[in-house]
C-alpha cells in the first residue's frame, strides 16, 4: 500500500549542508504537489557541532515534525549513533562510507557521495547524491527530482547547463547505490496538487510578511536567536518612503526607540527572544502606562539566562503574558502555524493601533525556522488599521477617563493639535505627573478596559460536548492537533479548543472553559504555565509538561493523552 | 505646582539651577519654532528620570509634546521619534545621573549615528530626587548620603567623553545667564546632527556650586566658569581638546563639526535598497511549479 508521509532526516555536524539538503528535498516535493515541514536543530555555532535537519513529506497538510524517521542520512558516526533509535519500524540509514563503517547486516547502506559527485565532475554536487539514493528509497519521482534541478540551477549563466546535466547524473548515481543495496521503506502516495497559489515560507518570515501587510512602517532590532531571521529580512524590505528599519545597540535601546516611533505616529516593531525580552521590561511598562502603540516578538527559545539559544521550548509565558512591574496584563498572540504566524503579524500591528498599546505577539524556534508551502495569502483581504489620531483643539484630552460605552478617544500626533506627555509616571488628562488617588484609579481602569476592544484572533472549536478537551497553545497546536485526530480516530472521545489569542481570550472559548469540562493543555515547558494561568481564572485545567528543547512527538501524546483518560481528574 | 496645570503638585527647591535651564529652553524652543515658521506642536521633549526630568512637564507658554519617560533611556526614545518623523525638532532633557550613568551606552550610538536630535544635560553633580546620593560628576572624596566615608570613583569628564565620542556639536554652559543659554541651545538645535549642551545646574540643597562657578568676585575670588575666547575655533578638534584639558568651565561652544546625519545617511541607501511593494516581496516566496 502506497504511504501517506515520509521524514527524511539528514544528520551529521554543522557546515555539512544538511539544512540545504532538507530544503532542496522539501522544495523538490512541494513543487511536484506534496506538502512538506522542515525542521532543524543545531547548537549556536556556525561551523560543527552535531546537528540535523529533515523534512516531512505528506499527501496532506503537515501538522507535526511526525514521531519518527523513515530515511535517515548520517553524516558521521556520531550522528549514526544518536539518530539511529528515531528510526520508524522498516526504516532505514544512508550512511557516509567516506567517514565511517558500520558490520554487515543492518537495516542500512553506505555511500561515497563526494566520491561519486566527483565522478559527475561537479564536486558540489554530493547532496543531489545522497538525494538520489533517497528518492529511491521512497519511489519519489526522478522527473520532479530533474525538473528542480532544471530550475535551481537555470539562472542564466554560461555552465548552467553543465551544472544541471552533473547534479542530474549526481541524482542517478545516487539511485544506483540504494537500488544495490536492495532496500526499500515503501512508495510515497501520489499527491494532489493544490488548485492555488503557494509560498514556501519559514515562520519568522510569514510573521514579517504579515506585519508590514498590515502597515508596518519602522522596525528597530537587536540580534538574538532564533529571531534574529526578523531584523535581516525587515534590513532587507522596509524600504521606501516613510519607512525606517535600524539595527540598533541593544534590546534597551530597540524598546525605546519603537516607544519614541509609536509616539511620533509610527506603526512599530521589534523582535527579540526570551534574554532581549527580558531587557524590555522596562520599556514595556512604560508603553504600557503610557499608552503607545507598538509591536514586541518573542521568539522563544529554552531558558533561563542564555538557555538553549537553538531549541524548542514555550516558557516564556508568564514573563510575556506579565512583562513588568506593576498592574500590568498584555494582550498576547501566539500563532500554531506558519500560516497564522503571519495572520499574527497583521493582527499584532492592528490591534496596537486599535488599543493604543503595546502588544505581545510570542512564536518560538520550532515555528520561527521551520519552512512550509503554503496558500499563498490574499494581500487584499489583510485590513490596516490607521491610528485614530485626536482631531479636537484642545490640549488635556490625551488621558480621558474611558469605560468602553463610546469609541476610544484619539490620539494626538506629534505636529498636530493635543499636545501631551507621554508620562510613564501616573499622570492627569494632560500627561503631568499626578499622585491622586483618583487618577490612578480611573486611568488603571482605562488601560485594561480597552483590551475589551481586541478581537478578531483565530480560534478553534470541536467537540466540546466531550468531558476532555485538549487545549495547545502556540507552536504545540500540530502536534497536538495530530494526536487529537488519532485519538479520534481511535474512539476516543475528547474535544477541541484552540486559541491564537491567549490575552484576552475569545468569549466562545472563555465559555467553553467556564463549562468546567477537564482541559489538558500540552506545553513545552516545566511549570504547566498555561494551565497554571487558566487555573487562576478556575478553571479545570492541567498540563502535559516537555522540556528537552525539542517539539513534541504526537506518538507521546496520545500516550499521556491515553494516561490521564484512563486516570480521572488529577488537578 | 506649573503655571498651566494647579494640580501639578512637583516644585524645585528655591534656586535650583533647573529654573535657569527651564527659561532658556522655553525661549530656545520658541526661538526655533519662529526661526523656522513652525508650530510649537512640531517640537518634541524627552525627560529622563529625576529633578530636571520634571522639565517636560514645567515649561511655560504653548505646549510642546513631550515623553517623560524611564530612566536613562532619553536618547533611544529620541531616536525613535525623530526617525519615525524626521520633522519634529526633538530635544532630550536629563540629569548627570540619567544621561552619564544609567544612560551612559546610549550616548556613543546617539554619535557614531550623528542622529539630528539635541540633549540638553543639567549637571549638578548629585541625585537630587533621592536626596543627595553620589553622581558620576560628583568629586573624588565627595561626602554624600550613598558615600558616607567619601567617594572612591574617579568623576567621568562629560566633555571629554562626549569629544571622544564624536559627538558632533558640543556646547558647555551654566544656568545662570538664561538668556545667553537659550541662544545655545537654539544653535544646537540648529545643528544638523547629535547636539550636546551640557550645563552646569546646580543643586541648592545637596551640592550648592553657585560660588564655585562664578567665585566671588568681591572677595577676588575667581569662579570655575569662565567664557570661552573669541579667537577658539570650534571646528578644529585640536583646540576642542586643548580647551577642556584646561582647569574650569567653558561658556560656549566648544566643537562642531559638519557632517551626515543619520537621515542624510539612510536617504543614500535608498538607491541600493529600492522600494519594493508588498507584493512583490510576498512574491518573491512563490512555489514555481
Amino acid at each position: 500500500m502506497d504511504k501517506k508521509d515520509f521524514v527524511i532526516r539528514f544528520a551529521g555536524e554543522g557546515g555539512q549542508g544538511l539544512v540545504t539538503s532538507a530544503d532542496a528535498l522539501a522544495r523538490a516535493a512541494a513543487q511536484a504537489g506534496y506538502y512538506v515541514q522542515t525542521h532543524s536543530t543545531f547548537p549556536s555555532q556556525i561551523m560543527g557541532g552535531p546537528a540535523s535537519s529533515q523534512v516531512r513529506i505528506s499527501t496532506t497538510p503537515v501538522l507535526s515534525s511526525g514521531d519518527g524517521v523513515d530515511v535517515l542520512v548520517a553524516l558521521n558516526r556520531y550522528a549514526y549513533d544518536n539518530h539511529n533509535q528515531d528510526l520508524n519500524h522498516g526504516g532505514v540509514t544512508v550512511y557516509n562510507a567516506e567517514e565511517y563503517d558500520l558490520p554487515e547486516g543492518g537495516n542500512y547502506f553506505g555511500i561515497r557521495a563526494d566520491e561519486l559527485a566527483k565522478s559527475t565532475g561537479n564536486a558540489r554536487a554530493a547532496n543531489m547524491v545522497t538525494i538520489g539514493a533517497v528518492a529511491h528509497l521512497i519511489d519519489f519521482k526522478l522527473a520532479e527530482i530533474d525538473n528542480f534541478i532544471t530550475q535551481r540551477f537555470t539562472r542564466g549563466r554560461d555552465g548552467d547547463a553543465e551544472i544541471i546535466e552533473a547534479n542530474i547524473k549526481a541524482v542517478r548515481l545516487g539511485v544506483e547505490v540504494a537500488q544495490s543495496s536492495g532496500f526499500s521503506v515503501g512508495t510515497l502516495a501520489a499527491p494532489t496538487k493544490p488548485d492555488h497559489e503557494q509560498i514556501v515560507i519559514t515562520g519568522n518570515a510569514a510573521l514579517a510578511m504579515g506585519s508590514v501587510a498590515a502597515g508596518l512602517d519602522f522596525y528597530a532590532g537587536y540580534p538574538i536567536s532564533p529571531a534574529t531571521t526578523i531584523l535581516v529580512w525587515m534590513e532587507h524590505n522596509l524600504w521606501g518612503e516613510d519607512r525606517f528599519v535600524h539595527q540598533v545597540a541593544s534590546e534597551i535601546e530597540a524598546i525605546n526607540a519603537i516607544i519614541g516611533a509609536g509616539f511620533a505616529g509610527k506603526k512599530a516593531m521589534t523582535a527579540t527572544a526570551g534574554p532581549g525580552f527580558s531587557l524590555m521590561s522596562e520599556g514595556l511598562g512604560l508603553s504600557w502606562m503610557a499608552e503607545i502603540p507598538l509591536v514586541v516578538v518573542n521568539v522563544q527559545r529554552g531558558g533561563p539566562a542564555t538557555g538553549l539559544p537553538t531549541k524548542s521550548e514555550q516558557s516564556d509565558l508568564y514573563s510575556c503574558m506579565h512583562p513588568a512591574h506593576g498592574d500590568i496584563r498584555m494582550p498576547v498572540l501566539a500563532p500554531g502555524s506558519i500560516e497564522e504566524c503571519f495572520y499574527a503579524g497583521a493582527l499584532a500591528t492592528n490591534w496596537a493601533e486599535r488599543y493604543q498599546g503595546p502588544v505581545i505577539l510570542m512564536s518560538e524556534f520550532g515555528l520561527a525556522e521551520r519552512g512550509e508551502n503554503i496558500k499563498k495569502p490574499d494581500l487584499s483581504e489583510i485590513s490596516t488599521e490607521s491610528r485614530n489620531a485626536y482631531e479636537g483643539t484642545e490640549s488635556g484630552k490625551r488621558y480621558v477617563s474611558w469605560d468602553g460605552s463610546t469609541p476610544l478617544p484619539g490620539m494626538p500626533i506629534p505636529g498636530g493639535n493635543g499636545a501631551y506627555v507621554a508620562n510613564g509616571s501616573e499622570h492627569d488628562e494632560i500627561g503631568d505627573t499626578t499622585h491622586l488617588p483618583y487618577h490612578h484609579i480611573r486611568l488603571t481602569e482605562r488601560r485594561f478596559k480597552k483590551l475589551d476592544l481586541l478581537d478578531g484572533a483565530h480560534y478553534e472549536i470541536e467537540n466540546a460536548d466531550a468531558d476532555t478537551i485538549i487545549m495547545p497553545w502556540g507552536s504545540s497546536k500540530g502536534p497536538a492537533r495530530e494526536a487529537y485526530e488519532r485519538l479520534r480516530e481511535a474512539g476516543e472521545n475528547v474535544g477541541w479548543l484552540y486559541s491564537v489569542s491567549l490575552h484576552p481570550l475569545p468569549q466562545d472559548v472563555i465559555d467553553v472553559l467556564a463549562s468546567g469540562k477537564r482541559i489538558i493543555v500540552p506545553e513545552l515547558n516545566y511549570l504547566g504555565q498555561w494551565s497554571s494561568l487558566l487555573r487562576m481564572e478556575g478553571y479545570n485545567a492541567e498540563s502535559i509538561t516537555q522540556y528537552t528543547g525539542l517539539p513534541f512527538r504526537p506518538a507521546d501524546l496520545v500516550d499521556s493523552i491515553k494516561e490521564r483518560l484512563g486516570a480521572g481528574a488529577t488537578v | 505646582m506649573s503655571k498651566r496645570n494647579p494640580e501639578y503638585d512637583f516644585q524645585w527647591c528655591p534656586g535650583c539651577g533647573d529654573f535657569g535651564v527651564r527659561r532658556a529652553l522655553q525661549v530656545a524652543l520658541e526661538g526655533y519654532s519662529a526661526e523656522h515658521e513652525e508650530p510649537q506642536a512640531n517640537n518634541v521633549v524627552v525627560a529622563g528620570i529625576g529633578c530636571s526630568g520634571n522639565m517636560v512637564h514645567l515649561v511655560e507658554g504653548e505646549q510642546p509634546f513631550g515623553i517623560h519617560g524611564i530612566h536613562g533611556r532619553t536618547l533611544p526614545i529620541a531616536f525613535g521619534v525623530k526617525m519615525g518623523n524626521p520633522k519634529l525638532n526633538t530635544v532630550v532633557v536629563a540629569g548627570d545621573g540619567d544621561f552619564l550613568s544609567i544612560g551612559a551606552e546610549h550616548i556613543p550610538p546617539a554619535a557614531n549615528r550623528n542622529v539630528d536630535i539635541t540633549a540638553v544635560v543639567m549637571d549638578n553633580g548629585v541625585y537630587g530626587l533621592t536626596k543627595g546620593q553620589s553622581s558620576p560628576t560628583s568629586a573624588f572624596g565627595a561626602i554624600t548620603t550613598s558615600t558616607p566615608f567619601g567617594k572612591i570613583e574617579n568623576p567621568v569628564s562629560p566633555l571629554k567623553q562626549y569629544m571622544a565620542m564624536g559627538v558632533t556639536y558640543i556646547a558647555s554652559y551654566y544656568s545662570s545667564k538664561p538668556r545667553d543659554l537659550a541662544k545655545v541651545i537654539q544653535d544646537a538645535m540648529n545643528h544638523k546632527g547629535f547636539s550636546i549642551v551640557h550645563v552646569q545646574s546646580p543643586c541648592t540643597t545637596y551640592n550648592d556650586t553657585y560660588d564655585i562657578l562664578k567665585g566671588k568676585p568681591r572677595e577676588g575670588i575667581a569662579g570655575l566658569a569662565y567664557d570661552i575666547p573669541e579667537d577658539h575655533d570650534p571646528t578644529s578638534e585640536q583646540a576642542a581638546n586643548d580647551l577642556i584639558s584646561r582647569p574650569g568651565v567653558p561658556l560656549g561652544v566648544v566643537f562642531r563639526a559638519e557632517g551626515a546625519t543619520l537621515q542624510d545617511r539612510y536617504d543614500s541607501l535608498k538607491e541600493k535598497a529600492p522600494a519594493k511593494s508588498n507584493e512583490e516581496i510576498l512574491n518573491s516566496y512563490l512555489l514555481k511549479v
